[in-house]
Formats: C-alpha cells, sequence, structure tokens
C-alpha cells in the first residue's frame, strides 16, 4: 500500500516533467533537450524565491512557472526560430537545445555554485497521515493534485481551446496552418513556452518532494522523460500521464519484490518489453504517410 | 582558475626581519631565499617562505568539500605566517574533481612545491600521487579515507582518519548506548567512497554480532528514497545503517522521518556535517555519526578555530575545513622540527610526528604514515552534534 502510494507520487512528477517534453514534441516535431535544464533552473529560482524573497509556496509556484515559460520562449527563439529553415531542422534544433541545455546549467553553476540546495525546512507544513499502514504527507497530496490539474487542463486547452485547435492544425502541417491564416511563430511560441512552464513547476515540485535541489538533477530525469514519452507514445498527452505512473510504480515493485540493485534494469526492461510488444507506444498511432 | 594566496602578513614580515636581524652572525640566515633556516621548533627560522602546493576539488562533483578545505588552509596558513620565523607560500589549484585534472596539477607542483596537500578525493588520490611519490615530494593527504592511500610510496602520509579506523568504534559505541540487535543497511553501489564505508560496516556489525535483517542499495544520484525506506521500515529494525554522502544523507534522513521511521540511523563519515541539521530540521534528530573531529570539542585550539573561522568566513567550519588546517598544523610542526623547507627534511619529519596538539585532538603519524588520534561517536541531539560517548 505504501508502495503503492510511493509509486503514484513518483510517477506523477515524471509525467508532468514527460508532459511538457511530449507537447512540443507532439505538435511541433521536434525534441527540446533544454527541458531537463529548465527542470533544474526552476528548482533553484523556486528555493531562492522561497529562502530569499520569503515567498510563500503558493505565490512562488506561478512564478515559477512564469519563469518557466520565459525560459521556453528563450529557447524557442535561440535554440530552434535560427535553425528552422535548415533541411536537417530536426536535428539542428536537438544540437542547439542541447548547447543551450548547458549554457543554462552553467548560468546556474555561476549564480548558486556547485551545492545541492533545498527548500527551507518550514516551507511547507510537515503534517502526515495515516492511511491504515500507509502514510501520506500533505506534500505528495499536493504534489499529486497539482499535477493531476495541470494535466488535465493541459489536456482541455489541446482539446477545445481555440489556442488547442491552432496547435493541433500546426501540428497537422504548419503550412497550411499558415495559408489559413494561423500566426504560426506566434503558435510554436506558446507551445514552448507552456510546455517549459510545466517543467518548471514540476522541477519545483520534485526539489520539495524530495528535499534537494541539484545540478545535475535535470540529467537523472531526462533519460526516464524520454523513456515515458516513447512508451506513451511520441506526442501523446495522455500516453505521458500514464507512461509516468507505470515507469514510477515500476520503480517502486522493482525494488519491493526483486532487489533494490536491479531497480533500474527492471524498471527499464519492462519498459523496453512494453515497446517490443506495443512499438508504437500506448497511446501512439501509427503514422500513416501517403505519397 | 590560479588562487595563489600570498601569506606574507605584514606583522608576519617584520617579525622575519626582525628575527633575522637577531641572528645577523649566523651564516644559513643569510643566504637569501633559503629554504634551510637555523634554530629549531619554535626558535626556527627560514628566510624564504616554504612552497605549499594544495590540489582541491574547487569545482565539479567534490566542490563544497574543496571549497572548506580551501579556507582551513587559507586560515591556516595566514595564522602560521603571524608566528615568528617561517612562513608559507599557498598555492591552490583546482582538479575539477577529475583525476586527470589531478595529475596535471601534481605534475606542475613537482617542480616547485615542497610539500603537496590533496587531492580532496581518495579517487583522484590514487592517481595523482604515485607522481608525487616518484618526483620525491612529500603528501599530506587531508581528506582521503580510502584503504591503500599510504601505501603508494613512503612520501605520502595522511592526517584523515580511514573509515576503518572510525567506523568500527561507531558501531560499539552505538551498540552500547541503543542496545542494537538487528539493523537495516542502505549504501550507495556505484561509489568507491561509500561502497568501501559499506564493506567496514558489514564487517563491524558481524564482529559485533549485529543481525542485519536487509541490505538495500541506491545510487549516488538518487534523490527518492521512500521505496527503500518503506521495505527498511517493513523489516522493523532497531536502526538503521547507512553509507552515502551528505547530497543523499539529506534527502534520505528527512525521508526517513517523513515515513514515521522513528529509529537512529547511522551514518558513515559523509553524514558528518552541519548540513544535515540545518537543512532537515527536526529530521535529523538521533542521526549517529562517527567522526575525526569532534566540533564540539572545548580544547583550546579548538574552540580557537571555531572563533577564527567564523570570523573570517562568516559560518562554522566542516570537519573539511578542520583537517584542512590540522594538516597544515602537522607540516608546520614537521617544517620546524628541522628547520627546514625542503622536501627531503620534511618527509623525514613528517615521519617522526608523535603528540602533536592539533584541532583533531593530539596526533602521531604511525609506521604507515597514517594518522592516529581520538575519533567521536556523535548523536544529533536539539539541533547539533553531541558526544556520544
Amino acid at each position: 500500500m505504501q508502495q503503492l502510494l510511493n509509486g503514484l507520487f513518483l510517477g506523477s512528477i515524471y509525467a508532468l516533467f514527460a508532459i511538457g517534453f511530449t507537447l512540443v514534441f507532439g505538435i511541433l516535431d521536434r525534441l527540446n533537450l533544454a527541458h531537463p535544464a529548465v527542470f533544474a533552473a526552476a528548482a533553484f529560482v523556486g528555493i531562492e524565491l522561497v529562502a530569499v524573497g520569503g515567498l510563500s509556496i503558493w505565490v512562488a509556484l506561478p512564478l515559477v512557472a512564469v519563469f518557466g515559460a520565459f525560459l521556453g520562449l528563450v529557447i524557442e527563439r535561440v535554440a530552434f526560430r535560427p535553425l528552422r529553415g535548415r533541411p536537417d531542422a530536426h536535428f539542428a534544433g536537438l544540437i542547439g537545445s542541447i548547447g543551450l541545455g548547458g549554457m543554462f546549467i552553467a548560468l546556474l553553476l555561476w549564480r548558486y555554485g556547485p551545492d545541492t540546495r533545498r527548500f527551507p525546512v518550514e516551507a511547507f507544513p510537515s503534517t502526515a497521515f495515516d492511511l491504515g499502514p500507509a502514510r501520506v504527507t500533505l506534500l505528495q497530496v499536493a504534489i499529486l493534485v497539482i499535477s493531476v490539474l495541470l494535466m488535465a487542463g493541459l489536456t482541455w486547452l489541446v482539446a477545445r481551446s481555440r489556442l488547442g485547435r491552432a496547435m493541433r492544425a500546426v501540428a497537422e502541417n504548419p503550412r497550411a496552418a499558415t495559408v489559413l491564416g494561423l500566426n504560426v511563430d506566434r503558435v510554436t511560441a506558446t507551445t514552448f513556452a507552456l510546455s517549459s512552464a510545466l517543467g518548471a513547476v514540476a522541477g519545483a515540485l520534485f526539489a520539495l518532494n524530495v528535499n534537494s535541489a541539484q545540478l545535475g538533477m535535470g540529467t537523472a530525469i531526462e533519460l526516464k522523460g524520454l523513456a515515458v514519452i516513447i512508451v506513451g507514445g511520441m506526442g501523446s498527452l495522455p500516453g505521458a500521464l500514464v507512461g509516468g505512473l507505470i515507469l514510477g510504480l515500476a520503480e517502486v515493485f522493482a525494488v519491493q519484490y526483486v532487489g533494490s540493485s536491479w531497480r533500474d534494469l527492471v524498471a527499464f526492461g519492462l519498459l523496453f518489453l512494453l515497446l517490443v510488444v506495443r512499438p508504437q507506444g500506448l497511446f501512439g498511432s501509427r503514422r500513416v504517410r501517403e505519397v | 582558475m590560479n588562487t595563489t594566496v600570498k601569506t606574507l602578513a605584514l606583522a608576519g614580515s617584520l617579525a622575519l626581519i626582525l628575527s633575522a636581524c637577531g641572528e645577523s652572525g649566523d651564516d644559513n640566515a643569510s643566504g637569501g631565499g633559503e629554504l634551510a633556516g637555523s634554530g629549531s621548533g619554535d626558535s626556527c627560522v627560514i628566510e624564504a617562505p616554504v612552497p605549499v602546493g594544495a590540489a582541491l576539488s574547487l569545482t565539479g562533483a567534490a566542490a563544497s568539500y574543496g571549497e572548506s578545505q580551501r579556507k582551513g588552509l587559507e586560515l591556516a596558513a595566514e595564522q602560521l605566517a603571524e608566528q615568528e620565523g617561517v612562513t608559507y607560500e599557498l598555492t591552490v589549484e583546482d582538479d575539477a574533481t577529475d583525476p586527470r585534472q589531478g595529475i596535471t596539477v601534481f605534475e606542475q607542483f613537482a617542480e616547485d612545491q615542497s610539500v603537496i596537500i590533496g587531492p580532496t578525493l581518495s579517487n583522484g588520490a590514487f592517481q595523482a600521487q604515485p607522481i608525487a611519490q616518484e618526483a620525491g615530494v612529500p603528501v599530506v593527504a587531508i581528506s582521503n579515507t580510502a584503504s591503500g592511500i599510504t601505501e603508494q610510496g613512503d612520501y605520502i602520509f595522511r592526517v584523515s582518519l580511514t573509515e576503518a579506523q572510525v567506523i568500527p568504534q561507531t558501531v560499539e559505541i552505538s551498540k552500547e548506548e541503543f542496545g542494537l540487535e538487528k539493523v537495516v543497511v542502505m549504501y550507495s553501489n556505484d561509489d568507491a567512497f561509500t561502497e568501501s564505508g559499506y564493506d567496514v560496516f558489514a564487517s563491524a556489525l558481524e564482529e559485533q554480532g549485529v543481525e542485519v535483517l536487509d541490505t538495500l542499495t541506491f545510487s549516488k544520484a538518487d534523490t527518492d528514497f521512500r521505496a527503500l525506506l518503506t521495505e527498511a521500515r517493513a523489516a522493523e529494525p532497531d536502526a538503521i545503517v547507512v553509507s552515502g554522502l551528505i547530497e543523499a544523507a539529506i534527502p534520505l534522513v528527512t525521508q526517513a522521518r517523513e515515513l514515521g521511521i522513528e529509529v537512529p540511523i547511522i551514518g558513515g563519515n559523509g553524514f558528518n556535517n552541519p548540513q544535515l541539521m540545518s537543512e532537515t530540521g527536526d529530521a535529523a534528530e538521533g542521526v549517529v555519526v562517527g567522526a575525526a573531529w569532534n566540533s564540539a570539542s572545548e580544547g583550546e585550539l579548538n574552540t580557537a578555530f571555531l572563533a577564527d573561522f567564523e570570523e573570517k568566513f562568516g559560518h562554522q567550519p566542516d570537519q573539511f575545513a578542520a583537517q584542512a588546517y590540522a594538516g597544515m598544523t602537522v607540516i608546520d610542526h614537521a617544517v620546524r622540527a628541522g628547520c627546514s623547507g625542503e622536501r627531503e627534511a620534511i618527509k623525514e619529519n613528517l615521519g617522526a610526528v608523535s603528540d602533536v596538539e592539533t584541532v583533531l585532538g593530539t596526533l602521531s603519524i604511525n609506521a604507515d604514515r597514517d594518522a592516529e588520534h581520538p575519533a567521536v561517536v556523535q548523536v544529533v541531539e536539539g539541533g547539533s552534534f553531541t558526544p556520544l560517548n
């Protein structure tokens, strides 16, 4: 029971991180590898807002999201837009975003130094509830609720709103979208901003959850995020959600039933098996290209 | 990145000139830049500053340790310069927590330094120290705790206690205090330092007849330990024994208390860091750590060190700073004993260091060139380390 909850909370953060990843990929067909750097940067900035700025965590989180959105715009402007016209734009953007991510981390190192940082102890009340044999903290519940709300909001946005329709039109065919009078640049930039805002909130929540923020925290979760979106089906929002939860649960149950030394082997092995059985991912649809 | 610290404080130079004048009849003192001096012990006068090179990890994974060490060394060099007779020119270079860069720094130091301090991590020490051995430069290791460091050659000395010296005492005293019968052991298995710490814990637990219910491993990059701790909790141990670095210790301790684990958590050397209390709050209560340095020691040297460090850097020193500071004390003792800043003389006298008063307690160098001084087992109580024994 406790392990089930552990996996659920861990998975919801993986999902929130992965959903930002998959949003850019699904709509723009670009892999943004500066996403992990946004994740780390947001954690450090969130900590500074709370620890130095003295803000409540509830004020800091929206600010972190805004900061993330801003980074998203920078990423789009610097790493992707200038390379858009190249014939190998996918690959160039990928490399460009790796470079930009490295620069973000270097700036963090300069600003905050190499030390591990944390939210102040009193940033969040340490209330805990006993659910039968399991123990849940208020913080974990809050993280789960925030993650679910954000993901639900995003799904609604993409499926129902005017912006969402524009995004889907761009995803379908950018050139046709331009012909239809859509401002593709603006839609692209908005997508990046949304994606990074989600990644940023995920970073701050993660640091809060484990009481630790390191410069390398983004790199540690990057591989998991990629695995999650591949298993969920590239570009699928519900896929990222379910994939995140599956990975979280797989890690936790690997520890319980197999042994702690085998955690990554079992968790990633399971994901691999899933892919062999369903190559397009859980929620992915095979792309049909007609010539 | 080169931070050369000239420690020729004005007071120091004045004292040097005055005492040099006083002994103007002596041939040795008028050599001009001579490393061999005259007199001995407190009355020793060496004209040229003795060059000391320190290869520390100022950037990279171990940067927080290297930074502490740099501060400890700088404070020591500054204070030694205020004493009459001998001054030190301390050069600190960054090995970037990369053994290859450590080698480069050592090669550079082998050309012009009388004695080398460092590197910060044992991993780097195994690769860089043979260079000093080859060149005949004495090395003083101030933080390496792995076994085999001083076996690399007769020029390699160490002032830091090994895990093998500290951990058995930790286990023995904890067993007495808490009546331990069964424990769960956790360690990160992808780091040489924490793995060797685990080995020592395992054999010490066996020796004391404490049953190990379960052994759980994690990665040094992990920050979420809830799944492991849930397993540990289910085994109902009398204590949890952890070999991990401070980066893992803080989230691990927080999450353990969050899950309602109230038993003592016994840590290795990595836990011996004041950050543990400042970053985890009440969760750190009941954490037990064996250490080479008793920060609460009432000794005169130690209280002065705490006050001076706080004044210069604005925060409390940790064990890395204390060991660095003690390293300079030991070097100064060896230099003054032979009244010479030359390599061979320093090597000779480092080997003869016996019952020297340092911030770590009374320190001697044994026949294996390892330091021997009392260890302390501390428990976190009311937000600070309190000696358990």
